[in-house]
């Protein structure tokens, strides 16, 4: 497999970089199916005879072993390269709907859970990880621009997998005009089959697309020496295992936790969330579940713009700013919607939009605000690192949401009070990773790598 | 892809529009594709 090694993906003089975001993309926009789980959860659920939690556990390893993953595997991917992190992406990613799939036919829900939980899981936190150092090395001049393409890509994964899986699960299953249908389980296994098909085409396109940048190149009219110096733009390096010991990394991680527990907190009732907040008093609500699931859409809508036109404008202003506004201005939205969103529906949606806007565009800038504190040298292994935030924050999100909006009452009774006590509580968190992200300050040198034993001395000139 | 060389002469140079094309045409179809039928249900929302 020498073909997958770093050194045979050196790219050539005269290499278009702007062939490497695609490259990332095809990998993100296949791993973002992970957030369209839902368009056959209700399948699973009659196909096994199981609960709702039971089906969702499904997910939830998925995730949990995203952050795992990406943690224990940076240092690798950073060591190999993109190619074969890629490609063992595909690889896990791809075996993960094959097992799944044969746990499906064979009515084994565990198999499910070990073939896309578990195997599936690593694919994707490999998968995550796998371009975002290479495209920073590509655009030294845009960091926040490159890894906001490609991150972007996760957001609008789900965008392309849950309208092709409505459509060939309604293909697949001959029962599919009836009245109430819910798609039969032998559709969701045909389904697995097909969407790992097109996946691995699509990876592994990624894969052999994807180059590194040789030694020393720089891009034409770029020279770091002519760059404003900026306080917190560091062009030192500092190692994955020294970067967790600085304050900086777990600043970062409470700012990014708190962001994406937020996030999470909108984004899990998202559905719900809007029906009760329109609720009258005769309990009916002037949002229908069709209006409800337009909202949900325009949510990923959001949420994948965010990554990339947030990451995009910190190039300009900087990443700490940046997140002053993700934090800071969210915790405003967040109130206004708390204590004013229930007076049009206009404004719920704006605000909520906006929220989940820059819950985006928090993953999306955290490679470059690492790239900016720790240099390049291993910032992959860092940013796997962070993402232990993420899987936290998933964890968190729903527990706090779920845990006080069942103290509040039942759904279908709920109200835009009863969200209130959930939504100031986001307040307060995103308050606190303000106040985490204002605390950021240079990495102290005693962190930095010695000059001489730098892997990628050209990149840092 | 062809290939040309620099303006020294000294190290071939790839030229990548075909592919540049087609790397972008991959995955910015399937990308308009969700956008607008994610697009589509939302004008529920405003409808």
């Amino acid at each position: 497999m020498g073909f997958l090694d770093r050194d045979r993906t050196i790219a050539p003089p005269g290499f278009n970089r702007w062939l490497v975001p695609p490259a990332a993309l095809a990998v993100h926009l296949c791993i973002g199916q992970a957030y369209a789980t839902s368009v056959y959860k209700t399948a699973l659920v009659k196909h096994f005879g199981a609960s709702l939690t039971e089906i969702g556990v499904i997910f939830s390893i998925a995730i949990v072993m995203l952050g795992l993953s990406a943690a224990v595997m940076g240092t690798w991917v950073d060591r190999n390269g993109p190619r074969k992190a890629m490609f063992t992406s595909a690889m896990f990613w791809v075996g993960g709907f094959l097992i799944g799939s044969l746990g499906i036919f064979t009515h084994q829900l565990w198999l499910v859970y070990l073939g896309y939980g578990v195997v599936g899981g690593i694919g994707l936190g490999i998968g995550y990880i796998s371009p975002v150092s290479t495209l920073i090395k590509w655009f030294p001049d845009r960091p926040g621009l490159a890894t906001g393409m490609a991150i972007m890509g996760f957001g609008g994964g789900a965008l392309i997998a849950s309208p092709v899986s409505q459509a060939l699960l309604k293909a697949y299953d001959p029962n599919s005009g009836a009245q109430g249908w819910v798609a039969s389980g032998d559709a969701v296994g045909k389904l697995f089959l097909t969407l790992a098909v097109v996946y691995l085409a699509y990876m592994l396109f990624g894969a052999f697309t994807i180059k590194v940048p040789a030694d020393g190149w720089r891009p034409a009219g770029f020279d770091p020496a002519n760059v404003k110096a900026a306080k917190l733009v560091t062009t030192e390096n500092v190692s994955a295992k020294n970067a967790i010991k600085t304050r900086q990394f777990w600043l970062v991680w409470v700012a990014l936790f708190c962001n994406v527990t937020a996030g999470i907190g909108i984004l899990e009732q998202a559905a719900p969330m809007i029906q009760d907040f329109f609720r009258q008093a005769d309990g009916k609500s002037l949002v229908s579940a069709g209006v409800a699931a337009g909202f949900v859409g325009l949510l990923s809508i959001g949420n994948m713009a965010g990554r990339f036109a947030w990451s995009a404008t910190s190039d300009i202003t900087g990443r700490k700013r940046i997140y002053m506004v993700y934090l800071g201005v969210g915790a405003v939205l967040y109130t206004l919607l708390a204590l004013a969103g229930v007076s049009a529906t206009f404004l719920y949606v704006v605000l909520a939009f906006l929220i989940i806007s820059f819950y985006g565009g928090g993953f999306a800038t955290a490679p470059a605000y690492l790239r900016d504190l720790f240099g390049t040298f291993q910032v992959g292994a860092i940013h796997g690192r962070l993402l232990t935030a993420w899987s936290a924050a998933g964890v968190a999100g729903p527990l706090i949401v779920n845990g006080i909006l069942d103290a509040q009452g039942k759904p279908g009774q709920l109200t835009g009070a009863s969200y209130q006590p959930a939504l100031l509580t986001m307040v307060a968190l995103l308050v606190v990773g303000f106040v985490a992200n204002l605390l950021v300050t240079p990495v102290d040198a005693r962190f930095h790598e010695p000059r001489t034993a730098r892997h990628e001395p050209a990149m840092e000139a | 892809m062809t290939t040309a060389h620099t303006h020294s002469g000294q190290e071939p140079v790839q030229r990548s529009t075909g592919r540049l094309v087609l790397g972008w045409v991959l995955v910015g179809i399937p990308l308009a594709y969700g956008v607008f039928q994610t697009l589509t249900q939302v004008a529920a929302l405003f409808g």
